[in-house]
């Protein structure tokens, strides 16, 4: 069986079910509403399995599912060395959303990461800490200061209402995922210039480990040539 | 095998020659305060070290080195000189590269001593070297010092020089901010910025900690800086001729010589440096063949800011550095709560000397 790891619930799943039935598998959950379990139609020997997109990652990483639809930020940050890990078969052109860095409009001086490394720099002397970033994406984020040369910053863990954090000054910036950018100005906040980390989309990924049978590597490439890709 | 036994017995036996050489043989703990480290080296230690929780102390972290401890267990006895030898074992997170050990043995040598850093260069140096006679290694050197003189002496504002000097050891960022300010592009927003009647005629509310004061006295600083002449392309080429050196040292002092002609700011630290290089001589290493790297220790070492070295193996390029050291004058002052004393040392990997055999 070729395990197929598809997000359990919302527009991910139903975006999903619709990417792949418009290209001849049906995909559906199975039994009562409330129950994860699924169903496959137009191919033989491949199994769906619901759950979170968050987990989906580490599952392919391991090995207990074989394919997965996930966003790419999320197999980013949670798999280090990402690409020899997991494979990306599919973009799929839904659930787009940018990780982006922000700061307060107000901060009329800070339009570039450059701005951000001088302000940071000037917060420290005067405040006596780091300025704190306000992020569920630690390592991307850490990985795209780094690379751009920012310093005296730190990272505050924020797993949901990120946007809040600077008005209630638990954080002077942030750095989340944006599709549209209304919550960020209805919250004070601006994107820097230059502070797109990954532009994120669902992607389909298939595992990377070795110990694939014969017959899951056949069927993964009767999938490929039922879905086009 | 990074823990092997033959692990164990080479590190007993280096720890043992640097005790030989009148150092005091010190432990210190596995588990330490995260908090200095985070303040010293930000959030990029959370790539390189295991970070953990504890719910009395706060965040700890097994150590990644033994440098902090050393200089914080030395601030605290007052001894002055004194030297410490050590072994034991220091973990590296490796989020990229999972061949690497993130277990290792570490074994050191530590001279804080203040009255002729020259001969304390040396004789770290001369140190190391000895607990690696014999294998085919190759030493690599460079100075911190030197760069920072240079970056010291430009013909320019107090403010720009911070700035480089506070990315000495982020050599990209370094770069982009020498082009800024020897008349480079701008970026587009600034010059908006800059001209605007009202900059916060867009501002938005207030939000956060960081003030409208300090918004506008950034803006000042800005201002300030637009008005500074640039600095000069004759001093951008003198920096990137220090940054380009590659080369042995007597050919690498030679050059430093000529530069020092345009740039006397870095005369004293070339001084140090030939004073080091007889100090080295006089220990009998070969200095006539030591290669010198201008840039050499601006990367992984963050906190080393005068004499840096590493030995690699000649057969192995693929193995990390045999051994490293160097001078880390600042972080003793940054450690120290307002004292300060001259600091070098270095640290041979066991595994590796033995694997490079």
């Amino acid at each position: 069986m070729l395990k197929l790891g598809v997000p359990s619930k919302g527009r991910l799943m139903e975006k999903t079910f619709d990417w792949f039935g418009s290209r001849g598998v049906t995909l559906r959950k199975s039994g009562l509403d409330r129950e994860y379990a699924g169903a496959v139609e137009g191919i033989e020997g491949v199994e769906l399995v619901l759950l979170s997109a968050g987990e989906i990652p580490r599952e392919l990483a391991s090995g207990n599912i074989h394919l997965g639809v996930t966003g790419s930020d999320l197999v980013r940050e949670k798999l280090a060395n990402w690409d020899s890990q997991v494979g990306e078969l599919a973009l799929m052109g839904f659930g787009g959303a940018d990780l982006i860095v922000a700061v307060p409009q107000a901060w009329v001086d800070v339009d570039t990461l450059d701005d951000l490394d001088a302000a940071a720099a000037a917060f420290r002397a005067k405040h006596g800490f780091r300025l704190r970033i306000a992020t569920k994406y630690h390592r991307l984020v850490r990985e795209f200061l780094r690379e751009h040369g920012v310093a005296d910053y730190q990272l505050i863990d924020s797993q949901g209402a990120t946007e809040g954090t600077v008005k209630n000054e638990t954080a002077e910036a942030i750095a989340d995922i944006t599709s549209t950018g209304d919550t960020l100005r209805a919250n004070g906040l601006k994107i820097l210039d230059d502070g797109l980390i990954h532009a994120s989309q669902a992607t389909l990924f298939r595992g990377r480990r070795k110990d694939w049978t014969d017959e899951q590597r056949k069927t993964l490439k009767t999938l490929q040539m039922i879905l086009g890709i | 095998m990074p823990n092997s036994p033959e692990t164990r017995a080479e590190a007993r036996r280096l720890r043992d020659l640097f005790a030989a050489q009148g150092a005091q043989v010190i432990e210190a703990d596995v588990l330490q305060s995260a908090e200095t480290l985070l303040d010293l080296y930000g959030e990029d230690i959370r790539a390189r070290a295991y970070l953990t929780s504890d719910p009395l102390r706060g965040e700890m972290v097994l150590r990644p080195d033994f440098t902090v401890p050393v200089v914080q267990m030395h601030m605290e006895s007052h001894a002055d000189p004194a030297r410490y030898a050590y072994a034991g074992k220091v973990f590296r997170k490796q989020e990229n590269d999972e061949t690497r050990a993130n277990e290792y043995m570490q074994v050191g040598y530590e001279v804080f001593d203040g009255q002729n850093p020259a001969a304390a260069d040396a004789e770290v140096f001369a140190v190391i070297a000895e607990g690696l006679s014999g294998l085919p290694v190759r030493a690599a050197t460079g100075d911190i010092g030197i760069l920072t003189a240079a970056v010291r002496g430009l013909q320019t504002t107090d403010a720009r020089k911070a700035a480089l000097l506070r990315h000495i050891w982020r050599p990209h960022r370094f770069k982009t901010l020498l082009k800024r300010y020897a008349g480079g592009k701008v970026p587009a927003t600034r010059t908006a910025l800059l001209a605007a009647d009202d900059p916060f005629a867009n501002a938005g509310s207030d939000i956060g900690l960081r003030s409208r004061a300090e918004v506008e006295a950034r803006i000042a600083a800005l201002r300030d800086d637009a008005q500074q002449p640039p600095i000069s392309s004759d001093e951008v080429m003198l920096i990137d001729a220090i940054l380009e050196l590659r080369e042995t040292t007597p050919n690498v002092l030679s050059h430093l010589r000529d530069i020092a002609v345009d740039m006397p700011a870095i005369s004293d630290a070339v001084a140090r440096m030939e004073a080091r290089v007889n100090a080295l001589d006089a220990r009998g290493v070969d200095v006539d063949n030591l290669e010198f790297e201008g840039s050499y220790g601006r990367t992984s070492l963050e906190y080393y800011d005068g004499f840096v070295f590493g030995f690699y193996a000649t057969k192995r390029p693929d193995l990390p550095p045999v051994a490293t050291g160097g001078r880390y004058d600042a972080l003793t002052a940054r450690l120290g709560e307002g004292r300060a004393v001259p600091a070098v040392g270095g640290v041979i990997r066991p595994d590796l000397a033995l694997g490079v055999a």
